[in-house]
């Protein structure tokens, strides 16, 4: 049983974690805090709809319990920008259309804003030549740190557009316009 | 409010209103109005609606392929903790309604028609209680006596002939082959795929006296209403859809299907509003599969290369009963010459779940397959596949002897040849190199039937300058709510800020829904017919003719006379609804979206994995209505063309028709790192027997050829012919030339 103190900051406010063990972050999310900007698609782990960040990484919500997260600060679509006043990675997605039905969308963009960290912290990926340098945004670099959020819609290369310009506009200090 | 306009389209629209309109925002590349919503996670799609005081659903399947349920052991589940009810209903249904069916499928859960049909549902206070009580539900089945296939080849299964597909024959198929300069007699297999789209089914239900309300993901809303009607015995207006946002379709939410139709029963029986969202497995398992098909297809050519014979024959299959039939050879009817011809599409009928409509059924499979014999004719022949293409494009619809309204086929084949490169290639294979990889090209035609369907729309002039267009059309990621605005704001002269565009309530207007790539055309062009409708009345408050008012960002000019929409409303509103009926322009004109992909891949020398490294697609299709939306359609069929030639098959167990790969986990979708910068050429061009807006359908054209590109590519790389897709490792490997062989 979860101690009656368990709270998990979410995109600011602290709130009590839920009492069913079973309940999972994405669920927490959606149905008790009513985040529904975090999204259900597979609820396995296997399409990135649900990607949020916890402590500044992304992770799969479906894939964790709510009541692992006592004490972590997490940060949801909600969080990033709002309709009257998007992030540029936000705005970025609508002007080059990287989304079609919009479902995979708040998921790709928590994943894009987290991967422009990953780069900026110099993480490696399977994609990476010189693993002591930090990786460059190559678009092979972005399509392999982006193939944890499916798009059936087919959005992906507007997606990659929207991500590079972005980048571009944050080349000085990356990790900090998203 | 008048009556709607004449409204069948019997004669081809030659006005070409748009173009002489003023506003000048028709085809712009405008971002989705709604987009803002989406990026922000703030668009409602349908299990996020808050609704008070609902309960879960969670749909429990069947552990047998055929039978009947004996008993449900409801009492253990019904104590579990938060559980409220365990319902198997004789209403519930068994199967997913076809698209634009309008009726009941087949219901009473009972007996179990396939593997994993829905038999019950479990209702309690939260998902995991709801969800652990489904897991725990035990049912006792009769199995089938009678045998069933599960195998489409099996030699049980019994073939028919589809009802509503008649055969086309022309001359003589066999002597045209025998007399053939050049001929081809190849068999093709493409496997089941499953629409996949990314929101899984889900609906809300809840009645307020007699009516019925659904928050529900489908497509089709006018005819939804009615099939969930006709499930429950009700009257269809007592039915009300609200789905402003649809996380895709692709087919699958084109009918109603097991969840909306059990959360509607247990809000009646629980009289509190359920909600149903079906789990990804339950999706892959129990909604819509495109069938699997065998394809033969023979083509004989004189010598000079132009065809003479045409021959495309199809096995396909669906669970018995059912009238959908993969239409595979739909585009051979009219794509290439030859009068001695044989087309013609058998269904056997088999135990899996239904099969219907996926994103664009019968071309997707058949032009895939269709357009890789055409390269194989190619070769046969000896001459550039570009060539033998732009050879034998028929003046007529051979057989029929039907008209084109239009076709930008050959100018898709030598733009996009233009922009692709595709001088550069090596006609014979294995003659490119790089590293470890062979690299190659190839093209194919698109081609995919335009339709216009039934449709209304509802447009209001505010009187204070603004414009409202109303219909129960959905978005489902197509750009509605964009090319809706676009046509309204260039009839009526006002900045697209001016436009706003509610859609997804069937409380509004009945639209065309999303299907067969005719959303856009038919509830665009009802649209179009209402704003005509107001711009007759504004034109009588400027003593003008209609058809000479400008208007332009809400000033009305004529013969030099200038005044303001708010003025000339004079503090009323106008509001007219449009309508548009197909009529004789889809019989008298062969009407089709065309296009040309260019593939480049690399195949891996040592383990035969396929790579594609660049795709350039270019399309004609009448109008573009918002050139930034559009394209980005023609990039979605393209990665769906990537995925059926690539890595997207369904696999069956065929001793009991279980889906093996039932989630995104198994069924291998295309993911950022399988696709390239994909490049797109709009061609522009006016139809106006396809609609009155000049445009024709999109959402489909981009996948259809598009895997036929890709496998004609891994032929000129690596000089392996796979006749069967997806082209997996294991399919290209035993074919390949020596590794350490350099290049020819
Ligand atoms: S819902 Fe979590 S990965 Fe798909
Ligand atoms: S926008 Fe529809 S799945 Fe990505």
């Amino acid at each position: 049983m979860v101690s009656s103190t368990a709270m998990a900051v979410v995109n600011g406010v602290a709130n009590p974690l839920p009492a069913d063990p079973r309940r999972t972050l994405l669920e927490w999310l959606r149905e008790d805090l009513g985040l529904t900007g975090t999204k259900k698609g597979c609820d396995h782990g296997q399409c990135g709809a649900c990607t949020v960040l916890v402590e500044g990484r992304r992770i799969n919500s479906c894939l964790s319990l709510a009541q692992l997260h006592d004490g972590d600060e997490i940060e949801t679509i909600e969080a990033i920008g709002t309709p009257d006043k998007l992030a540029p990675l936000q705005r970025a997605f609508v002007t080059h259309d990287g989304f079609q039905c919009g479902y995979c969308t708040p998921g790709q963009i928590c994943s894009a804003k987290a991967l422009m960290q990953e780069l900026a912290d110099g993480w490696a990926s399977a994609q990476t030549e010189d693993l002591t340098a930090r990786p460059s945004p190559t678009p092979e670099e972005l399509r392999e740190r982006m193939s944890g959020n499916i798009c059936r819609c087919g959005a992906y290369s507007n997606i990659i557009a929207a991500l590079e310009e972005v980048i571009a506009a944050d080349a000085d200090h990356q990790g900090t316009v998203a | 409010m008048r009556l709607p306009l004449a409204d069948m389209y019997n004669t081809p629209d030659e006005r070409n209103l748009l173009d002489t309109m003023k506003q000048g925002v028709i085809g712009k590349p405008l971002d989705r109005p709604e987009g803002p919503l989406k990026v922000s996670g703030t668009a409602t799609y349908s299990a996020e609606w808050k609704i008070d005081g609902f309960v879960e659903g969670v749909l429990v399947l069947a552990g047998i392929p055929q039978g009947t349920v004996k008993t449900i052991h409801r009492d253990p589940v019904l104590a579990m903790p938060g559980v409220l009810a365990v319902l198997a209903d004789e209403a519930m249904v068994r199967r997913s309604v076809q698209g634009t069916a309008g009726k009941a499928p087949v219901q009473d859960v009972h007996t179990v028609d396939y593997f994993a049909q829905p038999v019950a549902l479990v209702v309690a206070e939260t998902f995991e209680q709801a969800r652990d009580a489904a897991l725990a539900l035990k049912v006792d089945y009769d199995d089938a006596q009678v045998p069933v296939a599960f195998d489409p080849e099996s030699p049980d299964a019994e073939v028919e002939q589809p009802s509503d597909e008649e055969p086309v024959v022309g001359g003589d198929l066999d002597q045209a082959m025998r007399e053939a300069a050049f001929s081809i007699d190849v068999e093709y297999h493409t496997p089941g795929h499953a629409s996949a789209a990314m929101e899984p089914h889900a609906t809300i239900a809840y009645w307020e006296d007699d009516h019925l309300i659904l928050r529900g993901s489908y497509q089709m809303l006018a005819y939804n209403v009615k099939e969930i009607a006709d499930c429950l015995s009700m009257p269809a207006k007592k039915v009300r859809i609200i789905a402003p946002y649809v996380g895709g379709g692709f087919g699958s939410k084109l009918g109603i299907t097991h969840e909306a139709v059990a959360a509607a029963i247990a809000a009646k029986a629980l009289d509190r509003p359920v909600r149903v969202v079906m789990t990804r497995q339950q999706v892959f398992q129990t909604v819509m599969r495109r069938s699997e098909t065998r394809q033969r297809v023979r083509l004989a050519t004189d010598a000079a290369g132009k065809i003479i014979g045409l021959g495309h024959e199809a096995h396909v299959s669906n669970l018995p009963g059912e009238d959908f039939a993969e239409p595979v050879t739909q585009a051979t009817e009219f794509l290439y010459g030859g009068e001695n011809r044989l087309l013609k599409v058998e269904v056997a009928r088999i135990c899996r779940m239904t099969a219907g409509s996926v994103r664009a059924p019968g071309e997707a499979v058949g032009m895939q397959v269709l357009e890789a014999a055409m390269d194989e004719l190619a070769e046969a022949v000896g001459i550039d596949p570009v060539e033998l293409r732009k050879r034998n494009l028929p003046g007529k619809v051979p057989v029929e002897g039907t008209p084109y309204s239009s076709r930008m086929l050959v100018e898709a084949l030598e733009q996009g040849a233009a922009q692709f490169g595709w001088d550069k290639r090596k006609p014979a294979p294995c003659q490119t190199r790089e590293g470890d990889w062979w690299i190659g090209m190839g093209v194919a035609s698109a081609a995919r039937v335009n339709m216009l369907t039934l449709a209304e729309a509802r447009v209001t002039l505010k009187a204070d300058g603004t414009a409202l267009v109303e219909s129960d059309q959905t978005d489902i990621g197509t750009g509605t709510y964009a090319i809706l605005g676009q046509i309204a704001g260039e009839m009526l002269g006002l900045p697209i800020s001016q436009v706003k565009v509610v859609l997804g309530d069937t409380s509004l207007p009945p639209g065309a829904g999303s299907g067969g790539s005719f959303g856009a055309i038919s509830t665009g062009s009802a649209v179009m017919r209402a704003c005509e409708a107001i711009r007759e009345k504004l034109a009588k408050h400027m003593e003008s003719d209609a058809d000479e008012l400008e208007i332009r960002d809400g000033m009305a000019s004529f013969d030099g006379r200038e005044r303001s929409l708010v003025e000339l409303l004079d503090g009323k509103d106008i509001a007219e609804v449009g309508s548009i009926k197909p009529g004789k322009t889809l019989k008298d004109f062969s009407q089709a979206s065309y296009g040309a992909f260019f593939a480049e891949v690399a195949v891996h020398a040592f383990t035969g994995e396929v790579r594609v490294r660049r795709m350039t697609g270019a399309f004609g299709f009448g109008r573009v209505l918002n050139a930034k939306t559009a394209r980005s359609q023609c990039l979605g069929g393209m990665v769906w063309g990537i995925g059926s030639a690539l890595t997207e098959e369904l696999a069956f167990d065929t001793r009991d028709g279980h889906l093996v790969n039932h989630d995104l986990a198994e069924y291998h979708v295309p993911v950022h790192a399988d696709v390239p910068a994909l490049e797109v050429i709009l061609l522009e061009e006016r139809d106006a027997a396809a609609s009155p807006l000049q445009a024709k359908g999109v959402g489909e054209l981009g996948i259809c050829g598009a895997a036929g590109a890709i496998a004609n590519a891994v032929r000129n790389a690596c000089g392996v012919r796979v006749r069967s897709f997806p082209l997996t490792l294991d399919k290209v490997l035993p074919h390949l030339p020596d590794p350490f062989a350099s290049a020819a």
